[in-house]
């Protein structure tokens, strides 16, 4: 179970970085995202949807980290969130309307309502206790998406659901779908980052270092921990918006255990408490398990997981500790 | 009238009555030590009192107003912060992170989702840990300060809560002579406005700095008083102090 011990060990790099650093990523900010923005005009359409996934898999993966990595909260029922969102944007998008941002706030809307209404059973609880928590919450809203036929369609998910419009135009090709998600996805990733940066996310480290002592210097942290929870629902909501965008169809597989531990795994191989090697786990996840998978005759999860334990291993702070330069202490 | 007031204060683990029907009375602005061997109940008391620890019976109340029922971080807000025996800090963060996380929550403003520059919560950090002796400190991780540094940033963390209760729990412990001399100094020039109670096992700092004792016994209070008259008690001596062998068993 060290595994699940991992995410614990502080690994988020201190605020306050000196300006030239600070200017450095910014620079390789910008460069990341226009080679990503060009990305369609280069690949074939295969490879911009896979790019796509990616994308969607990496704000799921960015909204866990804001849990697992900078509070210290290893959930393995973070997926129903994604789920949540998923299921509310379709059905909006098939009963209501499609048009832009209103999948997008209807799926970040109830990913947070469900991350409220289950998140206060957990808030007391820590490390083993939270994650088993979550695990059962996250299977039982599942269980719920699978009964619960007349909304979500049950086993066979939720189908039919249109393209998204954009000002009524709808998204006809994977490219302009592709250039959707990426919008918003920087925008679920900027705001994510803001949190983890503010003097809210000062206290969200605090309590991964030492839960007890923010108690004593006059934090209530139970009530800190259910705003993050709220919060990582509501991104992983948006997330799941993302995915109904992408798929036109939403699953109960969708939300599973399956998800769950895939994006806890892309955020240890990406090096827990730093966001963007969460961006990279995920890459790395959703490239091995769907584009590699097929001719890896479906051993792609075999490969994942011989990945996860050399991460461990040789990458005691995950990708993120591969630094592109060294930060002096 | 007194700042704090304990009244029937226990807490037993299993059989052991390790704090027993403890009455205490601080008065406002008072130099107030705690002293007693080792498993007294010194600790233990500090954490009843604070709420770090929930009393088995008695009531606490700060400034008039009964707080027994009321959480740590509650209890904190209104004006009580503490010193652990053992330095327990934020493994990923810099001297100053750790005390700026504690003038965040007492600086008045609400706590930010935004990220944005906090000059009061800077200045504030700096100027406490310059007093308590860690300027040029500032920036190095809690995992690199030495023991006595951390003892030193625990005075720091818990003067940021902005206490009209201070308590330390043997503050000088593993500090050098001189870290030792600026906590003495810091402590005598501290705001009358805030209380001090302190467990030291140093006879000649307790007698320095306190204007009040308590001596605790085997959970129980032993005697309450001046210095001088702890100093000058026969019950104390012969049931406590022992044959001239009183520095022993402080230390022990
Ligand atoms: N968490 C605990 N669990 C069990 N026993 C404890 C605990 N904390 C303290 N004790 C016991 O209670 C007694 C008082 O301890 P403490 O308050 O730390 O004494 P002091 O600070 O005066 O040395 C000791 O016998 C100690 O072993
Ligand atoms: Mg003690």
């Amino acid at each position: 179970m060290t595994a699940i011990e991992a995410p614990t060990v502080p690994g988020g790099a201190p605020a306050s970085a000196p300006r030239v650093t600070r200017a450095r990523t910014g620079i390789i900010a910008v460069a990341v995202l226009v080679v990503l923005a060009a990305a369609p005009f280069m690949l074939a359409p295969f490879a911009t949807t896979t790019l796509t996934r990616v994308l969607v898999f990496a704000l799921f993966a960015v909204s866990l980290d804001l849990l697992v990595g900078v509070t210290g909260l290893p959930s393995l029922g973070h997926a129903a969130y994604l789920g949540a969102g998923a299921y509310a944007a379709g059905w909006v998008s098939i009963n209501v309307t499609a048009e832009a941002p209103v999948p997008l706030l209807v799926g970040a809307g109830f990913g947070a309502l469900a991350a409220a209404l289950t998140g206060w059973v957990t808030v007391r609880s820590h490390g083993v206790f939270f994650l088993m928590l979550t695990l059962a919450i996250g299977e039982t809203l599942q269980q719920l998406a699978d009964t619960w036929e007349t909304v979500t369609g049950g086993a066979n998910g939720l189908t039919g659901i249109p393209a998204v419009r954009l000002a009524g135009t709808p998204l006809a090709n994977a490219g302009f779908t592709y250039w959707y998600v990426l919008a918003v996805g920087v925008i679920g990733f900027a705001l994510v980052v803001m949190v983890a940066r503010s003097p809210f996310g000062a206290a969200l480290r605090g309590i991964r270092d030492n839960e007890p002592r923010m108690r004593a210097l006059g934090y209530s942290t139970a009530r800190y921990k259910y705003a993050v929870i709220v919060m990582a629902g509501a991104v992983a909501g948006l997330a799941g918006a993302l995915l109904v965008a992408q798929q036109r169809l939403v699953t109960p597989a969708d939300m599973g255990f399956a998800t769950a531990s895939f994006a806890l795994l892309a955020v240890i191989i990406g090096g827990a408490g730093s966001l963007w090697g969460a961006c990279l786990g995920a890459a790395l996840v959703i490239i091995i398990r769907d584009a590699l998978g097929p001719s890896l005759d479906g051993h792609g999860t075999l490969v994942l997981g011989i990945v996860f334990v050399l991460v461990v291993y040789l990458l005691p702070r995950g990708a993120a500790g591969l630094r592109i330069y060294r930060r002096r202490r | 009238m007194s700042v704090l007031k304990c009244v029937g204060l226990s807490r037993s683990f299993g059989a052991l009555a390790a704090v027993s029907e403890v009455d205490l009375a601080v008065g406002a602005g008072a130099r107030h030590a705690l002293i007693g061997p080792n498993g007294a109940g010194k600790s233990t008391l500090f954490k009843l009192v604070t709420g770090t620890m929930k009393a088995h019976a008695g009531s606490v109340e700060l400034a008039g107003r009964d707080v027994t029922g009321l959480s740590e971080a509650k209890r904190c807000r209104l004006g009580m912060s503490q010193t652990l025996q053992h330095a327990s800090l934020f493994a990923s963060m810099t001297a100053a992170e750790t005390v700026a996380l504690a003038a965040q929550r007492h600086g008045g403003g609400r706590i930010s989702l935004v990220p944005r520059k906090q000059p009061a919560v800077a200045e504030r950090a700096a100027e406490l840990l310059a007093d308590v002796g860690l300027d040029g400190r500032e920036h190095v991780a809690v995992a690199s300060l030495s023991h006595g540094e951390r003892k030193q940033l625990e005075v720091a963390l818990a003067l940021a809560c902005r206490p009209t209760v201070l308590l330390l729990d043997e503050p000088a412990a593993g500090m050098s002579p001189a870290e030792r001399a600026r906590l003495v100094e810091l402590l005598a020039g501290l705001p009358a406005e805030i209380t001090v109670l302190f467990v030291e096992h140093d006879l000649d700092l307790v007698f320095a700095l306190a204007d009040s004792v308590t001596v605790l016994h085997l959970g129980k209070v032993l005697l309450s008083g001046t210095p001088a008259e702890v100093r000058a008690s026969d019950a104390v001596r012969e049931a406590y102090l022992g044959a001239g062998r009183r520095e022993e068993l402080f230390l022990a």
